[in-house]
């Protein structure tokens, strides 16, 4: 999609737009082929006109300075009857519901003289009335010749848009399917995956010891809007919980609601026997929870510190790495000497930069450091996403372990291998709800599918 | 990545000798295009920066120069403080000239004797720095409004409140000026006869500022205050992660912030003028951005900042017998800065890539020998 419209290159193969194939170094090549992409969240100026809006960037001149407003009006005047998207150019945009700004969004692609419109995810921020809108006028574009890539993981949607369904897992292109002879079931085994992996047979060590207890866990935006509903469940000491469930269905919102880093949540988070519901993230920590957040770069490292200084962050309070109100720097460099051989950290010593090593290596300082000082619970978010094979394997080898040494995991991942082969228990998560309990032994495509997608709902 | 910002304001270190180079050749710049500002003028260059040397050489005004540097430098670390942690505080020139008006007036009451009345003084011009920050701060916590606005309009307040207890409360009128009350002879902070060939002496306050210095260094890279203020300087999404609270470390980073500021008038109130005038210094709060700016909110390189800048500026009246005019300084100052920026940048630049090159070829070696062993 990013290659499609020229924010990316790619690496081989060819894109051919009416039969000739053409290349794009920038969006402005996309665009002045005929592809235009609206994206998922609104690039609008809120106190901007409509207007202004869409004619930013590429202004009608007149006389070589001036904007030529009236012309501008004009045309959108035109494009707006001719697809029936009812926009008015002279509001502004703050003024407007997000299906007029979405609908400006298509108009902003139009008027640059889009042919092909690239929608991704469009449906993600709309009420139910509001879709309907959308797919009405989406149908009139068709019929005035345009054509449309409609992006999304809602199976109903696709189903009721599209002219044709392309799947694709992975990164490669599952298949290509009429929407006239395919079920949602089917739909969502093809994006599943036909052979899910079995797990290795192996001793299991779950023990009878509850170490996380989450009771009714609910977690709401600013704006009311819930994200988390209700989340309920307990991870035992040597267990490893699992959580599948397609990107953006609240796994993120779970997982800093226990770290506690996010205000609004309400319900009990317990933590060997004790209510942690109210405490600090520090606090947290202190007591034992290991956390390999989602996003490394944002979440885990300085980037631009040493590694031994990134060995600290999130243990600042604890030996090795400080002594009261002093940072034990012989303590902390000792032991991010200690994580690098017992982790396999490539990196030429710790004095150098954490940017400097590659994500496999920053991943497994990570593991290494949430792995220190005995934790109790270990929150691991997409723990292998973005490193090499090698440093992947090692990663579940550590995790392998600790959990046989006695460590609840909390696992998080969109990699169904990953889930289904370190995972003691499987639950699904869908629109922030916990919809389903899988045993990870017998787990089937079409059941994980459904779940994840929801396509067995009402079926 | 560090963002420009970052490593504009130093959250982002430069290693070894490339720090040193930077600043070197920004000055070198500034040099340049002073030349050529003065030739474009119709003025020698050489014999400008020659007479500006042999002036600033001269032992009164080596002390003069130790004695506004050591100002300077106080209000540098004030500043640095901030901005490791992405906190700009604008305000320091406000927080001390408030802080520098209530303990004129508290000392000139003469409440204690002797040096008693000093730790008074002190105390007062600490406390009120800090309560001046901490207003800035605990807006910025609880209503989210952005500390660069609150304080430029504190530092406004700050001139009303200070002409106003001056006026109504401390002041005395003395032939046609109007000033706090002396503080006694016994509660004065005694200079330093440092520099041979001179009557005047070194403010006692220069000890005062380097134990700063020290203090500043070892509580950013020592304690757990400091990483965690480093911490979040450079991330603020990995300090919440990592259990810092940021609301927190904003209040009080703001308030070490404005205890050091409440120092910076210090050498001026108990060890030059002993009162509050409208003479007193002012703008000193804003010299202490460049000069933070200028060494990287480093200990030492800012000390170098600050004797640079109070050199150029107490150098420049020589200017006049050469009939040149003084304001040639402040477009050097200001040339220096700007290159420094410039030349930390490319240093920067450099050296990420100088590392990952190093990072790779290091790796890349003992594989080779692995694979030869197998």
């Amino acid at each position: 999609m990013k290659i499609l419209y020229g924010m990316q290159r790619p690496d081989e193969g060819e894109i051919k737009v009416d039969g000739s194939p053409v290349t794009f170094h920038t969006p402005g090549d996309a665009i002045s082929h005929g592809i235009g992409m609206v994206h998922q969240h609104f690039m609008l100026a809120d106190n901007l006109t409509v207007l202004e809006n869409v004619i930013l960037g590429s202004e009608p001149r007149r006389g070589g300075v001036a904007v030529d407003f009236r012309a501008a009006r004009k045309k959108i005047k035109e494009i707006s009857d001719a697809y029936g998207l009812a926009i008015e150019p002279d509001l502004p945009v703050e003024e407007l519901g997000v299906g007029a700004r979405q609908r400006v969004e298509i108009l902003k692609v139009l008027y640059r003289g889009a042919r092909i419109l690239i929608l991704d995810e469009p449906t993600a921020v709309l009420v139910p009335q509001e879709v309907d809108e959308l797919f009405d006028n989406l149908r009139g574009l068709v019929r005035e010749g345009l054509t449309i890539l409609f992006i999304s993981h809602k199976l109903d949607e696709v189903l009721r848009v599209a002219d044709a369904i392309t799947v694709i897992r992975r990164g490669t292109t599952v298949a290509t399917v009429d929407p006239k002879d395919v079920t949602a079931r089917r739909l969502a085994e093809l994006m599943v995956g036909s052979e899910l992996p079995s797990p290795e047979t192996r001793e299991s060590t779950v023990t009878d010891v509850v170490a996380l207890a989450v009771r009714d866990l609910t977690v709401r935006t600013a704006a009311g809007r819930t994200i988390v509903d209700g989340a309920t469940f307990d991870i035992r000491k040597g267990e490893v919980l699992g959580i599948a469930g397609v990107e953006g269905n609240g796994q993120a919102e779970l997982v800093e609601a226990i770290m506690g880093m996010r205000a609004g949540s309400t319900g009990t988070i317990t933590l060997a026997g004790e209510d942690i519901s109210q405490w600090s993230t520090l606090k947290r920590r202190e007591a034992g929870i290991g956390y390999i957040p989602e996003d490394r770069h944002r979440h885990g490292l300085l980037l631009e510190s040493p590694l031994w200084e990134n060995r600290i962050l999130g243990h600042q309070t604890r030996r090795p790495n400080s002594k009261g109100v002093w940072v034990d720097r012989a303590g902390a460099r000792a032991d991010t000497r200690r994580i690098v051989d017992a982790y396999d950290v490539r990196t030429p010593g710790i004095e150098v930069d954490a940017a400097a090593l590659s994500g496999g290596n920053q991943q497994k300082l990570i593991v290494g450091r949430e792995m220190s000082g005995d934790p109790v619970l270990l929150i691991a978010s997409h723990p292998t996403r973005g490193v090499d094979v090698g440093a992947q394997a090692a990663i579940w080898d550590h995790l392998r372990t600790a959990r046989a040494a006695g460590l609840a995991v909390l696992l998080i991942s969109a990699d169904l291998d990953e889930l289904i082969g370190l995972s003691d228990s499987l639950k699904v998560i869908l629109r922030g709800r916990i919809v389903a309990d899988i045993d990870p032994t017998s787990v089937t495509p079409e059941r994980l599918g459904s779940a994840m997608t929801g396509a067995g709902e009402g079926a | 990545m560090s963002t420009f910002l970052d490593r504009l304001l130093g959250r982002v270190k430069l290693g070894g000798w490339l720090a040193l180079v930077a600043p070197l050749l920004a000055v070198l710049f500034a040099v340049v295009i002073t030349s050529i500002v003065l030739l474009a003028t119709g003025k020698p260059p050489l014999e400008t920066f020659n007479a500006l040397a042999q002036y600033g050489a001269q032992p009164r005004t080596m002390a003069v120069i130790v004695n506004t540097g050591t100002e300077y430098y106080i209000s540098a670390l004030a500043v640095a403080i901030g901005f490791r942690m992405n906190l700009f505080n604008i305000g320091v020139d406000g927080q001390y000239r408030l802080a520098a008006v209530v303990a004129a007036g508290v000392g000139g009451a003469a409440l204690l004797p002797g040096v008693l009345n000093i730790i008074l003084i002190v105390v007062v011009a600490v406390v009120v720095g800090a309560l001046w920050a901490a207003i800035a701060g605990l807006l910025r916590v609880t209503r989210g409004v952005s500390e660069v606005i609150s304080t430029i309009m504190l530092n406004s307040i700050a001139t009303g409140i200070g002409s106003w207890l001056v006026t109504n409360y401390f002041g005395v009128l003395k032939g046609n000026e109007l000033a706090t009350k002396e503080i006694p002879q016994d509660s004065r902070v005694p200079g330093m006869a440092l520099i041979p060939g001179t009557q005047l002496q070194v403010t006692g306050f220069v000890v005062v500022a380097i134990i700063l210095g020290i203090a500043y260094y070892v509580l950013l890279n020592r304690t757990r205050f400091g990483f965690e203020l480093r911490a979040t300087g450079q991330s603020e999404s990995a300090a919440i992660a990592s259990g810092i609270s940021v609301k927190k470390m904003i209040v009080v980073t703001m308030v070490v912030s404005g205890v050091v500021a409440g120092l910076i008038g210090m050498p001026e109130l108990l060890g030059a003028s002993y009162k509050y005038s409208t003479n007193f210094p002012t703008g000193l709060g804003f010299t202490g951005i460049a000069i933070a700016l200028l060494g990287r909110n480093n200990a030492v390189g800012m000390a170098i900042g600050a004797l640079l800048w109070s050199f150029l500026d107490n150098s420049s009246d020589t200017l006049q017998l050469l009939d040149i005019s003084k304001e040639i300084v402040a477009i050097m100052q200001g040339v220096i800065v700007l290159s420094v920026i410039i030349a930390y940048e490319l240093v920067h630049r450099y050296r990420i890539v100088a590392e990952q090159r190093r990072v790779s070829r290091e790796l890349a070696t003992p594989q080779q020998a692995e694979g030869a062993a197998a």
